[in-house]
């Protein structure tokens, strides 16, 4: 325990706590039980961020975990203001980022009475989060706070939730802040099992085929330096998952790009035809594996986690070794030598060539392709954000990203409306750099209000809505296996973006022309504001490579100009 | 395949739920489950018995394992147990057949711990096997209710695992 008790209310307490945690920032949205609170964060020592929405909130405070790797922070009231935050929490859980999500709550004697604004939260997130709490007692709201960020961190990282009853903000404890967690529960393994390495070792000596399959896990533990010279030793090339998009730089001639659904057909190949398939953070999602008992049919499998839960979940593994990528990685190094791989990065090279990622461009229409290597180009080191769909996939596939955390989207739960507030959360996070959230016009309507926030706010972000009149990717999958019968996905003309953005207070820009595109962006960098481009595109581009969902990831068709 | 797992959780307020949700959400039925507080005040015990594909299974026990309020999941199948239910049956009985009740109660070394003009109820203790099968030779005279406490288990020899 440090430093003498002093007397205080929970509320006070709450923003002390926040101290202690290193908290800078957190995004929230106040009602009626946190008066209480919110009057403490009147004169707190803490940026607080108003949104207009608490779903904002949370996803704000998951870019923001993404972007820096430390902790995002939210706050929403009791009832609707909880509820609101349900998608982001379950958005968070799906693709393990550290959170920590404050709701209020009805006073204690009202709980369980159906009171005005009252949800059972911690019964709605309990299979979404990786831990929650109800505040019980005031006396314990800082040993809550500190194995509440302790949990959401440590070993495989998400968001837990601590909901806090009015009266428990008014009550008055004698505070004290834990230096430690006593967590008996809760004993991650952070160490991979030295004899476990060795047996991986050993079985990557004689590869001739070796593929690394990284993930999210790698961005997670900061595990990307030695992933890369773990590589390079081995000479074996790399495919990164969407949510580990940047944990290997894409201009190294190892990277293949991302595997699965609409992953390069190079990866795909190379993972079908690998003798060892190393995993690392990642979870075979189905988007990557297709058809899982054809996947990597010949393949040794080494899966390096730190949850021993995704252990033989959906893929067979022969070496499991459970632990932290960047320590187990940083050990594996250390035991191997390189492989004798060079027929088979000359055949990764064939594929390459003869199979690359591709499109054809126009003059007289604006491919969304060639917006993402324009932006690539004027801002090489922007962080990307996206939304949810077609606008996704193409910024997975044609950007040109060097670092972890410059690519940051909703990969498992796949959820619309994300993009733009977690791109809010990426630039708070890190200010010096340029942050374009990448989006479709069907996502960005899910949660355009938060233009007031930015403009309120003057955060300069650039909103870059690949406009094609469609929820692209539904209409997409209609016109492959519903014979073009587009129920419900034409949403042209729904608004003007310009006049939207104007309306707001933030500049738009209307493109139409592929000659327009590179001078929209560079003109919407200096603005350095809010700014929204409304790029007019080629309305029914598709999405290609594709694997059709339940195929084998190597029957992945070309479906460029096949409309 | 049947499994009789225990549960070691904190014992704290919804833990039951956290435990529960992680078998409902695969679709797994509880068939019977325990809960009381053990030598420690401070844990429960569970004793879970389920049916379900083992790969399933193994999935759900690692989820249970991530659970931060579970210490230890032990899957007692895999070691000799002893497993232990108690049931109450209110049966009807009247002075025609009262005796014939008695002596089943006397062969199964269960007990009568109430008796009416009109019921008895009867406590046996044992394994399903055993409840199973006093139940079926008292149906006949018509089962008024009956409440079972779930199975407890511990496994064999002085090991606490």
């Amino acid at each position: 325990m440090t430093g003498k008790a002093e007397r205080m209310t929970g509320a006070r307490a709450f923003v002390e706590c926040l101290y202690r945690e290193n908290v800078e920032i957190i995004f929230g949205y106040p009602g009626g039980v946190l008066l209480p609170i919110y009057d403490e964060l009147y004169d707190a020592h803490l940026h607080h961020l108003l949104v207009r929405h608490e779903q904002a909130a949370v996803h704000a405070a998951e870019g923001y975990a993404r972007a820096t790797g430390k902790v995002g922070v939210c706050l929403a009231t009791s009832g609707p203001g909880a509820t609101n935050l349900v998608t982001g929490i379950a958005n968070a859980y799906m693709d393990s980022i550290p959170m920590v999500a404050f709701t209020g709550q009805v006073p204690s004697s009202m709980l369980g009475n159906d009171a005005f604004q009252e949800a059972d939260i911690t019964g709605i997130t309990m299979p979404i989060t990786k831990h929650n709490y109800l505040v019980q007692d005031v006396k314990d709201l800082p040993r809550i706070i500190k194995e509440a960020f302790h949990i959401a961190s440590t070993g495989r990282p998400g968001p837990v939730l601590v909901d806090i009853p009015k009266d428990i903000t008014t009550d008055e404890l004698d505070f004290v802040y834990p230096d430690t967690v006593e967590l008996r529960g809760y004993k991650p393994t952070f160490k991979g099992n030295a004899q476990q390495v060795k047996r991986a070792a050993s079985v990557l000596k004689g590869a001739k085929r070796p593929v690394i399959y990284a993930g999210g896990g790698v961005i997670g533990s900061e595990a990307s330096k030695e992933l890369l010279a773990f590589a390079e030793k081995l000479k074996a090339p790399v495919t990164t998952t969407l949510t580990g998009i940047g944990g290997f730089p894409n201009d190294n001639e190892l990277y293949l790009g991302m595997p699965g659904m609409h992953g390069t057909k190079y990866a795909n190949y190379a993972i079908q035809e690998s003798d060892v398939l190393i995993a690392v953070g990642v979870r075979f999602d189905d988007r990557v594996t297709g058809k899982t008992t054809s996947f990597a049919p010949n393949a040794k499998v080494i899966h390096i986690d730190i949850d021993p839960a995704e252990i033989s979940k959906i893929i067979k593994v022969d070496v499991p070794i459970v632990g932290d990528a960047k320590q187990i990685l940083g050990s594996l190094v250390d035991q191997v030598s390189e492989c004798d791989t060079k027929e088979w990065l000359d055949k990764i090279a064939t594929w390459k060539r003869d199979f690359p990622l591709f499109y054809v461009n126009r003059d007289d229409v604006i491919k969304p392709q060639y917006i993402l290597e324009q932006i690539s180009e004027v801002c090489p080191d922007a962080i990307i954000v996206t939304e949810v769909g077609q606008h996704q996939m193409w910024a997975a596939q044609y950007f040109n990203y060097k670092e972890p955390r410059t690519f940051i989207s909703s990969g498992g739960l796949g959820t619309m409306g994300y993009g733009f507030p977690a791109a809010i959360g990426a630039k708070l996070g890190r200010p010096d750099k340029i942050v374009v959230d990448v989006s479709g016009d069907g996502s960005f309507q899910m949660n355009s209000q938060e233009m007031a926030t930015i403009v309120q706010n003057n955060i300069p972000i650039i909103i870059a809505i690949f406009n094609n009149g469609y929820l692209g990717m539904v209409r997409q999958w209609q016109a492959l296996f519903f014979e073009h019968r587009y129920s419900h996905t034409t949403i042209e003309n729904s608004v003007d973006f310009v006049k939207l953005a104007e309306a707001y207070g933030a500049m738009g820009i209307r493109v139409t022309k592929p000659s327009e595109v590179k001078a929209a962006i560079e003109k919407a960098v200096e603005a350095n504001g809010p700014v929204l481009i409304d790029f007019v595109i080629e309305r029914e581009e598709n999405v290609s490579p594709m694997v059709p969902a339940g195929a084998a990831i190597n029957e992945i068709l070309d479906l460029e100009d096949t409309q | 395949m049947r499994h009789t797992l225990a549960v070691l959780v904190e014992n704290k307020y919804g833990v039951l739920a956290r435990v529960a949700g992680l078998f409902s959400r695969r679709g797994f039925n509880i068939d019977s489950l325990a809960v009381g507080t053990t030598e420690d005040p401070t844990l429960s015990r569970m004793t879970i018995i389920v049916n379900g594909d083992d790969h399933v299974l193994e999935q759900v026990m690692k989820q249970l394992n991530k659970l931060i309020d579970v210490i230890r999941v032990i899957d007692l199948g895999s070691e000799e147990f002893v497993e232990r239910e108690l049931a109450l049956i209110k049966v009807n009985a009247d002075a025609n057949n009262r005796a014939e009740i008695i002596q089943i109660v006397d062969i199964f070394r269960a007990r009568i711990i109430d008796v009416a003009s009109k019921s008895l109820t009867i406590e046996v203790t044992g394994d399903v096997e055993k409840i199973k099968a006093i139940q079926t030779l008292l149906k006949p005279f018509g089962i008024k209710e009956l409440a079972r406490t779930g199975i407890v288990a511990l496994n064999r020899g002085s090991k606490s695992p």
